[in-house]
């Protein structure tokens, strides 16, 4: 394994009973970085999370926190700390208590305690609250005290529980911005689950997305959008277009396929998965298709028929039908200045580029 | 149709028969006449003069509030643990178990003395008041569970994770964060049970030996008539007790609610 490696897991999977929640997963989580589990309800990314916590024991496979084996090691030993969705903040403890209640497990002296926990409160701008009860906070205000709470305790690793679907839009997006700060200001690995995709790839150094128990892909926020491993991976994380492809010819290099809408292409090989696989779809991205202006260029073009608009403001979405496919096309536009907002109907130029296209399995 | 008028008269009429013999008693209690019966005669508070004089009559009080203390704190600890049981784990036979815990609250109780009283004397044992405390556990421990499995359930399972993750055993957490929460229904469960325990009769009838308990000792007063404005005069203090054991639950209850956030559910009063 590699040195900078602060969770190592082998070989782990997870029955109850006759159902597999978690198929066999390897997997290497570097220390310091943000990394998330994000998939579907159900795939297994709670359970993955929980068996690092050490609340659920792999039914095979062994978890390596630091090169030591958690196998025997109980949640309270283990180096490891959680966020839990509820936030699970002690009703019966004011803010404060709640902050030094890890600490007294420590057995610490008071005036040390005190400190730590003064800090922790700082920390995550509840500072002043303190004595305040903790049924009288706010949802925000409750996932502070969470965090606060774990972090005082300077664990190896934080482990957050979809932390942020219980609030709303706003707050959600005011908390993302916060956790990826304080976890740069830590420097704590943090291990988030999460379904939600923009979350994960606003605050994630690296994403692991699962289905049905398996990690299906593991890369930065950027690599798995732009180049998704499966059709499914693509379709999770952002909008995909699909089009059915033949594919004509292949050499070491690049691969000659027939898209439907599109015509022949020339694809190099790093866009297309190794060897030849039965039913490839061609993908691509609503922003790598462009609807071109009367005098503009592209490197390809095609016809389409616009068959629906819907304006967003900055954004137009466009539902397009291009002639040999038979399923409608989205394209987004930036409503930059000077560009005109077509209307269904309307016929259009569709400009492309090979760069964007990708051959998926 | 059966809102309005004719509503309020069967309330009123429910309220009525519900509280006017309790009513009774108090009034009889302080009435100036040995006989038990209208017009009044005067007031007096002879009658608690009476009971302050009866020995045998603080001897059964005192039998029954050791029996009424040990058994509510047995039946809960019971309860306490078969709800945890019924609230966290799934086993096989698991409805079965705890169905067969509850039917002692619906089995007529003379069914259990009778039982009790044979299988006590057959193993050889002597009766006293430790056998009424073991019929008296067995009846209150369902009313337990029902209370104690409410509180358990309403116990968020991430709590007692998190002060586990947090680096507490699971004794402390226990102690730490389960007990606080679930207090109100400690509590509950505690006075339930010893408001049983306090007024039961077939089984301590059964099961009494040479011990007789308060209701016990009532019964046998209840052949004498003079005796009778003395027992008015008792029921009365029970009456007054009991409104206020129910008025210290319902605080306790509350402050609970109050002091973990919950939403008020109802409650006794």
């Amino acid at each position: 394994m590699s040195n900078n490696a602060i969770i190592r897991l082998e070989n782990i999977t997870k029955f109850y009973g006759d159902f597999q929640a978690l198929q066999e997963t390897n997997t290497e989580i570097m220390r310091g970085e943000f990394f998330s589990l994000l998939g579907p309800s159900g795939c297994g990314k709670t359970t993955l999370l929980r068996t690092i916590a050490g609340f659920e024991h792999p039914s095979n496979g062994v978890v390596y926190i630091e090169d030591k084996p958690m196998t025997d090691v109980p949640a309270n030993k283990r180096p490891t700390n959680m966020v839990f969705q509820s936030y699970a903040i002690f009703p019966h403890m004011s803010v404060e208590e709640n902050v030094a209640y890890g600490l007294k497990a420590r057995k610490l002296p008071k005036a040390q305690i005190a400190e730590l926990v003064a800090e922790a409160i700082e920390m995550v701008g509840l500072k002043g609250f303190g004595k305040r009860a903790s049924h009288a906070l706010s949802g925000g205000q409750r996932q502070r005290v969470a965090l606060a709470r774990a972090l005082v305790l300077k664990p190896k690793v934080l482990l957050l529980d979809e932390p942020l679907s219980a609030l709303d839009k706003k707050m959600r997006e005011q908390m993302q911005t916060e956790l990826r700060r304080l976890q740069r200001a830590v420097g704590i690995t943090f291990i988030l689950v999460t379904h939600d995709q923009e979350e994960a790839l606003t605050m994630s150094d690296r994403i692991a997305v699962m289905f049905d128990g398996e990690i299906a892909q593991i890369d930065t926020p950027q690599g798995l959008y732009k180049r998704p491993n499966s059709r499914r991976v693509a379709e999770f994380i952002g909008v995909m277009n699909f089009m059915s492809c033949e594919v004509i010819a292949h050499d070491t290099a690049s691969l000659d396929v027939k898209v439907a809408g599109l015509g022949a292409v020339t694809v190099p090989k790093d866009q297309a998965p190794a060897g030849i696989v039965e039913g490839m779809k061609a993908a691509i991205r609503p922003e790598m298709l462009t609807i071109l202006d009367t005098n503009e260029k592209s490197e390809f073009e095609t016809a389409a028929k616009i068959d629906e608009v819907s304006y967003y403001g900055d954004m137009t979405y466009y539902e397009v039908r291009f002639d040999g496919h038979d399923e409608n096309v989205t394209i987004s536009m930036r409503n930059t200045a000077g560009r005109e907002t077509l209307s269904t109907g309307d016929t259009a130029r569709i400009g492309w580029g090979v760069e964007s296209i990708l051959l998926l399995p | 149709m059966f809102r309005g008028k004719l509503f309020g008269v069967f309330i009123a009429v429910f309220l009525v028969f519900l509280y006017a013999p309790t009513l009774l008693l108090p009034i009889f209690a302080f009435n100036d006449s040995s006989i038990v019966s209208f017009p009044l005669k005067g007031f007096t508070t002879e009658w608690f003069g009476v009971l302050r004089d009866t020995k045998p009559l603080h001897v059964a009080a005192k039998n029954s509030l050791f029996i009424a203390l040990t058994s509510a704190f047995l039946a809960t600890i019971l309860g306490t643990l078969a709800a945890r049981v019924a609230s966290r784990y799934k086993f096989p036979g698991k409805q079965a178990a705890i169905g067969f815990i509850m039917v002692p609250m619906v089995l007529p109780e003379i069914i259990i003395g009778v039982s009790l009283l044979v299988v006590i004397i057959q193993m050889g044992m002597s009766l006293s008041l430790w056998s009424i405390i073991l019929g008296h556990v067995l009846i209150c421990t369902p009313f337990c569970i029902a209370i104690l499995n409410g509180a358990f359930m309403n116990l968020d399972q991430s709590l007692e994770e998190a002060s586990f993750d947090l680096g507490h055993s699971k004794l402390k957490t226990f102690w730490l964060i389960t007990i606080p929460l679930v207090m109100p229904g400690l509590v509950s469960s505690m006075l339930i049970s010893f408001t049983i325990s306090l007024d039961e009769f077939i089984i301590a009838f059964f099961l009494a030996g040479t011990e007789p308990t308060l209701p016990v000792y009532i019964w046998g007063q209840l052949r004498f008539p003079a005796k009778l404005p003395s027992l008015m005069a008792l029921g009365t203090i029970l009456l007054v007790l009991s409104l206020f054991l129910l008025g210290l639950a319902e605080f306790f209850r509350r402050r609970g609610v109050k002091r973990t956030g919950q939403m008020n559910s109802g409650g006794f009063l």
